[in-house]
């Protein structure tokens, strides 16, 4: 048994993932490129060849689309640093049939990586009906490489493309075929030829080590710097340069390699393609009349997005409420099992509504992840950023960063997920930042309350929206503010390819949103767990001994049901305010006291940044109505209209839309934007902002 | 002229492209190099970005970008 090691890669939206899919039916393997949020899929399965039954034992890792071998895009780097440098036997580069001129620029640059290469011209199927007729033979030998037509839909040459890896495998040496104009073929061949005289040594072929030497590569440089040969072989590389340079009338030679690969591309295309019958328009140029349409565009994808979000908060409301009650009831029941004591109120009251409150989310999430698979598989994505660019631009956003915005609505956690369509690093990381000031859907029982208790239920709904509108306009111009002042530097350009429309296949987008649903689980989930023990623990200890059992008492000889509450619910109170959690809310209030907070309100601020949920039941407990109260709770809304003044609980609704979500959404950030550091800053930021703007306001009304 | 000044369904043949080293190699990974054909398909609403058509890719570009790059027109 052999182990084979293939590298696939390919220019983006070549079909590689639907490929990798229809190659293997082994479950894929995903994870992430070391260091970098990059998704790598791999997959590992068995291969017997016709010719001799050697089983082989193939193991594809997928790389990021690349455009070329540059420095560009995250993904590119990735691409770019594991074909020069990793261990592998052979590549298979995926190519678009439809698009081979640009593609096999790419090929170009991995043929002059020296390493194998297999070319599968992929959705061939789809070429054929666009009346692309290709002639894989001469395409073979011009490119020195076996070309194999495949296609994922239909499965077509899946089979060959497996018996050409093994075939190329087994050869021994192997040199390509890529040919440069003659000028430069002369160099190298006088380069090749000094070599040879000089029998010189080297595990690398002669005529790569030539080319290489040509391009000024500098680690190829390094290596034969301190080599005797060297003192010959500079001038001869001297005077090969200037010839070049003479002929190419330019000194640029990277250039000078481009056009070359560009000639290649452009001579192969044209000895192996032909174009029997022009269609005059395809399907996606007749579908983007309509879609990239001035007028029409933006108010389809307006549709398109409220129809996203209408199903993700309507149909994902309804397991939500079945999810909620199920964790509610293994509360109960753990409470049951382990008793009224500390180990069932651990359970009971920290871990399970802890983590019952992170899987709730998940209807919503898989629904929106869908939805967002959908968008970005079936091209639709990249019309958005051609859309509303313009837009977006002006404050240091791109086209892209709408719908992860859009989402933030909802909630946070699924935003910052929505972020990796983002390939700029600094737009990203603009777009992460403010995020946040999207007020989401945890936000809401808080402004409920607050706004019913202050205001009349005509104008509420009216008061709702400004908050909303205003929340957003304030992240736009955050995002003007981080992009002047924090993530300065230049404009990254805008150059986006706007691929073909296709219909993704339903395994694919399942994997997708699979594993995005694994992560979202296991990586929240864990921490969830961790926090929800900790704020339990924050909130019920220290344990006062004797103040429970003279309540105890009380409640037990309390002459009515309705005074044995109200003493549960004073006991809770002064048992919270003794508590770390209560502590700490003392601790904060000088620091809120310039905007109105009392010690309970600052405590609600605090315990908020677990969840803005907890923000409502805080201040039930806080205010003496014990914790099970919801944002339509008349009492609770009477009490805070007589205990806090107008000017705070303006102050106060400023300053919980504004600082950090919540504790699930945190972690989250800190995935998606790379870094702890990141978290310290967005904490930082946010709670500065909150805090300036909720002075300002707790001022401006107190003046009126 | 430059691509900018092009107007929908116009077509123009790159002659110079004025960019940064690591803009240029972006746009002649996409196909977009001296003597190719371009043509430009649509414009958004505001006009600040447009979509060409190289070879057999179509490519979305902001206006300013589009400046960089000088045609003549067929």
């Amino acid at each position: 048994m052999q182990k084979l090691t293939i590298a696939l890669a390919g220019q983006p939206n070549v079909g590689k993932s639907s490929l990798i899919n229809a190659i293997s039916s082994s479950r894929l393997k995903v994870g992430n490129f070391s260091g970098v949020t990059v998704e790598k899929t791999e997959v590992t399965f068995k291969w017997c060849d016709d010719i001799s039954c050697s089983e082989y034992d193939m193991h594809i890792i997928d790389l990021p689309g690349a455009y070329s071998l540059s420095d560009y895009t995250i993904e590119e780097k990735v691409t770019k640093s594991f074909i020069q440098s990793e261990e592998y036997d052979l590549i298979v580069n995926v190519v678009d049939a439809t698009n081979l001129q640009r593609n096999l620029l790419f090929t170009a640059e991995l043929l002059e990586s020296g390493k194998k290469v297999v070319v599968a011209l992929n959705m061939i199927d789809e070429a054929q009906k666009e009346g692309i007729k290709i002639d894989e033979k001469i395409l073979s030998e011009i490119l020195g490489a076996p070309c194999i037509k495949t296609s994922a839909t239909d499965h077509t040459g899946i089979d060959a493309l497996k018996n050409a890896i093994v075939e190329v495998y087994k050869k021994d040496q192997y040199v390509s075929k890529l040919k440069y104009s003659d000028h430069i073929e002369e160099e190298i061949g006088k380069i090749v030829n000094f070599f040879e005289e000089k029998r010189y040594k080297n595990d690398i072929p002669y005529r790569i080590l030539a080319i290489r030497l040509l391009q000024e590569e500098s680690e190829t440089y390094k290596m034969m710097h301190d080599d005797p040969i060297w003192i010959e072989l500079l001038p001869l590389i001297r005077s090969s340069l200037e010839h070049i340079y003479i002929h190419s009338d330019s000194k640029d030679i990277e250039q000078i390699f481009k056009d070359e690969h560009f000639a290649f591309a452009k001579g192969a295309k044209m000895e192996a393609m032909e174009i029997s019958s022009m269609r005059a328009k395809n399907l996606t140029q007749k579908i983007d009349n309509i879609l990239i349409n001035k007028f029409l565009g933006i108010p389809i994808f307006l549709f398109f997005m409220w129809g996203l979000f209408q199903l993700t908060f309507t149909l994902g409301a309804i397991p939500v409420d079945i999810i909620d009650e199920f964790f509610a009831s293994i509360g109960e029941a753990a409470k049951g099992v382990f008793g009224e004591g500390t180990l069932g109120s651990l359970i009971g009251d920290g871990i399970v509504p802890g983590v019952g409150a992170v899987v709730m989310f998940l209807p919503n999430i898989i629904i929106l992840f869908i939805g967002i698979a959908l968008l970005e598989t079936t091209g639709y994505m990249s019309r958005v950023a051609f859309l509303l660019d313009g837009f977006f631009h002006r404050f240091g956003l791109h086209g892209k960063s709408f719908i992860p915005l859009v989402t933030g609505f909802g909630c946070s956690v699924p935003a910052y997920m929505a972020a990796r369509t983002l390939k700029n690093e600094r737009e990203r990381l603009i777009t992460l930042f403010i995020i946040g000031f999207m007020s989401c859907g945890a936000r809401l029982p808080v402004y409920v309350l607050f706004v019913g208790a202050f205001f009349s239920q005509e104008h509420a709904g009216s008061i709702l929206f400004f908050i909303y509108i205003s929340g957003a306009l304030f992240g736009l111009v955050a995002a003007k503010v981080l992009k002047t002042f924090v993530f300065r530097g230049e404009n990254e350009p805008f150059v986006m390819e706007m691929p073909k429309y296709r219909l993704p296949s339903l395994r694919l987008i399942w994997h997708t949103v699979y594993s995005q649903a694994k992560s979202y689980l296991k990586k929240a989930g864990t921490f969830i767990l961790a926090a929800s023990m900790l704020i339990w623990f924050a909130s019920n200890y220290p344990k006062n001994e004797t103040l429970a059992q003279e309540y105890q008492v009380k409640i037990e000889q309390a002459t009515s049901e309705q005074i044995a509450l109200e003493f549960e619910n004073e006991f809770n109170k002064i048992s919270l305010e003794n508590s770390y959690l209560g502590k700490t809310g003392y601790v904060l209030e000088p620091f809120f006291e310039p905007l109105g907070f009392d010690w309970r309100m600052s405590i609600a601020i605090a315990t908020g940044l677990a969840a803005k949920e907890v923000v409502v039941s805080t201040m039930g407990v806080l205010y003496s109505l014990g914790g099970d109260v919801t944002e339509n709770n008349q009492g609770l809304m009477q009490m805070i209209k007589k205990e806090i003044p107008f000017a705070s609980a303006i102050s106060f609704i400023v300053f919980v839309m504004i600082y950090l979500p919540c504790l699930a959404a945190s972690m989250v950030f800190v995935r998606e934007a790379g870094s702890w550091k990141y978290l310290v800053y967005l904490f930082l930021f946010t709670t500065v902002t909150a805090w300036i703007m909720s002075f300002i306001v707790y001022r401006v009304v107190l003046a009126l | 002229m430059l691509l900018s000044e092009l107007k929908k369904g116009e077509e123009g043949v790159i002659k110079k492209i004025n960019a940064s080293k690591s803009f240029k190699n972006r746009l002649s990974s996409m196909g977009i190099v001296v003597k190719e054909i371009v043509k430009l398909k649509e414009y958004s609403l505001a006009k600040s970005t447009i979509e060409v058509k190289v070879s057999e890719s179509y490519v979305a570009l902001r206006l300013k970008e589009a400046a960089l790059i000088e045609v003549e027109k067929l």
